[in-house]
């Protein structure tokens, strides 16, 4: 089973849900940015949870498939199609051999996952098939004429794929809903203006914002008094304060320790929401506490799984 | 850094997905060995759903999975694992198993290979040839890895060798660069956008991920530089 790449798109590349272990060797997690679409992408077809797909961005691939299989598509909302045949997101479709997928401009969000049946084989770099673009580790961004190998899929499909997930709870695209942010380390070194500005104010995505972070342009964040900092280690989703006063929070290309003062930390419930504002949109954050976000987390790990659970019952019924 | 005594620690949350332990402050070399005992300790504590150690100058962090620490009080996950921590530090640290062996990292100075040591020993108001003696003297200590892949921060510069980061970075640092930032050495594994003083070259790979380890040095290596002219260079560097 192969499929062609006759078109790249804008950023086409493959990721599972990251390099984990290696950060002691300055080694980044890279995977998904949106890994719910991931997730989901992957159970359409049933596969497991962290195979190989395909992150599409902003503006979608044109693939030729050599063989026969299933695909779907999850994450920001893209027109796709097969010839004349509108290609549904958040379900399984069957692909007949030689059919070229055209996925066109992304109408809300910025990235979409793409999975097809038996996942991609990608030959693992420290353990994980993800592309890290910025380190250059792990493949990278498609060319047109590359050629990718899949396995065979696990489940066999007739024709009865008549049905589709809801994305409401898991695509969010009203870009105007605040993103959940948790107090940081130094969030009580932010002068008394700048620690209401965080909550109260409007920021835009920078059009510099990408895989590695997004910066966030609006009102200028001051510290009270000038911190000495050394490196320490980060997260993805935490919020950082360069000394121009315009946080950037990291994603999943991140350097793996930093200096600069961590304000906040964008919960992890919000990560695949904010993988999917594209620069120029605007961002309000809201506080939510530790506790909360936590058992947020815990909320939506749980229903992923049934929800998993079932999308796997009813490929094998 | 008394072997007995148990490991005074202090965890704050970074996120909700990740500790962050903190074993002292500042570039402190026995903060770090704490920090270097303490990644020890915890490897082998082997604590479930844990997945990235990663040890900086005076803290480490420790990302986790949170569904794996649920309790049935209905307590959140982070103060479970803190409170496991905790545990593990009451008792005294494993010692790490301590290999004294000095790696010897061969480089040639300046030049083409160390385009800032002149200006090195301009701000130093010293002789280049000073400077490498200097910096080939001292043995260092490996306080992390971060910032790129493979890219070791070193303790034990000679202060007189201490010199800012340029004012602007460079756009692309040659693979093997040992360079100077403040106070700190280091070695760029790859090429990487820049602003330390370049002082020299090694033609050694200190990252590749196909090989194992694919790190040359690791967090609590000691290390010597050793001068080599550029017939040396090429011929180790195969070019």
């Amino acid at each position: 089973m192969s499929v062609e790449v006759i078109k790249p798109g804008l950023l086409t590349t493959l990721q599972d849900r990251g390099r984990h272990g290696c950060a002691m060797l300055g080694v980044g997690t890279a995977g998904a940015m949106d890994d719910v679409a991931l997730r989901l992408s992957n159970a359409l077809v049933g596969n497991a949870p962290d195979a190989a797909a395909l992150e599409i961005t902003l503006i979608g691939p044109r693939l030729r498939f050599l063989s026969a299989t299933t695909m779907a598509l999850a994450g920001a909302e893209f027109p796709a199609r097969i010839g004349d045949e509108k290609i549904p997101m958040w379900q399984p479709v069957a692909v007949d051999r030689g059919a070229v997928l055209d996925v066109g401009t992304a109408r809300h969000g910025a990235r979409a996952c793409l999975a097809i049946g038996g996942g991609f084989v990608v030959e693992p770099t420290l353990g994980s098939a993800s592309t890290d673009v910025n380190a250059q580790l792990g493949g990278r961004a498609l060319h047109a004429g590359d050629r990718l190998t899949a396995l065979a899929p696990a489940v066999a499909h007739g024709r009865a794929l008549r049905w589709s997930l809801d994305p409401r709870p898991w695509f969010d695209p009203d870009a105007a809903r605040p993103l959940r942010l948790i107090r940081g380390t130094h969030f009580d070194a932010l002068d008394d203006a700048s620690r209401r500005a965080l909550f109260e104010g409007e920021f835009r995505v920078g059009s510099d914002s990408n895989r590695v972070g997004f910066r966030f342009e609006g009102p200028v964040l001051r510290l009270g008094a000038p911190i000495e900092m050394v490196s320490e280690p980060l997260a993805t989703g935490t919020l950082q304060l360069p000394p121009g006063g315009q946080p950037i929070a990291l994603m999943v290309e991140r350097p793996t320790v930093g200096g600069y003062p961590r304000i906040g930390q964008i919960a992890a419930i919000d990560l695949p929401r904010l993988a999917q504002r594209r620069p120029g949109e605007s961002v309000r954050f809201e506080e939510i506490d530790l506790a909360a976000a936590q058992t947020r987390y815990l909320e939506r790990e749980s229903a992923l799984d049934r929800l998993i659970g079932a999308i796997g019952e009813r490929l094998t019924a | 850094m008394s072997k007995a005594a148990a490991l005074e620690v202090a965890i704050e949350p970074l996120g909700d997905c990740a500790l962050l332990l903190r074993f002292g402050e500042g570039l402190d070399a026995v903060a770090n060995e704490r920090v270097h005992a303490a990644l020890h300790t915890l490897h082998a504590a082997g604590l479930p759903g844990v997945v990235d150690l990663v040890p900086a100058y005076a803290t480490l962090a420790l990302h986790y999975r949170p569904e794996v620490w649920t309790d049935s009080n209905g307590r959140v996950p982070w103060r479970n694992i803190a409170a496991a921590v905790r545990v593990i530090f009451r008792t005294p640290p494993i010692p790490a198993p301590r290999d004294d062996a000095i790696i010897e990292i061969p480089v040639c100075y300046g030049g083409a290979f160390g385009a800032d040591l002149e200006a090195l020993a301009a701000y130093a108001k010293l002789e280049a040839e000073t400077i490498v003696a200097r910096h080939a003297a001292a043995t260092y200590r490996v306080a992390m890895i971060g910032f790129a892949p493979g890219f070791p921060y070193l303790f034990g510069l000679d202060p007189a060798l201490h010199m800012p980061r340029r004012p602007s970075p460079r756009t692309r640092v040659p693979a093997g660069s040992v360079a100077i930032g403040g106070a700190q050495t280091g070695i760029y594994p790859t090429e990487l956008p820049g602003g330390w003083q370049l002082i020299g070259r090694t033609p050694l790979v200190l990252f590749d991920a196909g090989r194992e380890p694919p790190i040359l040095l690791a967090a609590g290596d000691r290390v010597r530089f050793v001068a080599i002219d550029e017939s040396r260079f090429h011929e180790l560097a195969g070019t």
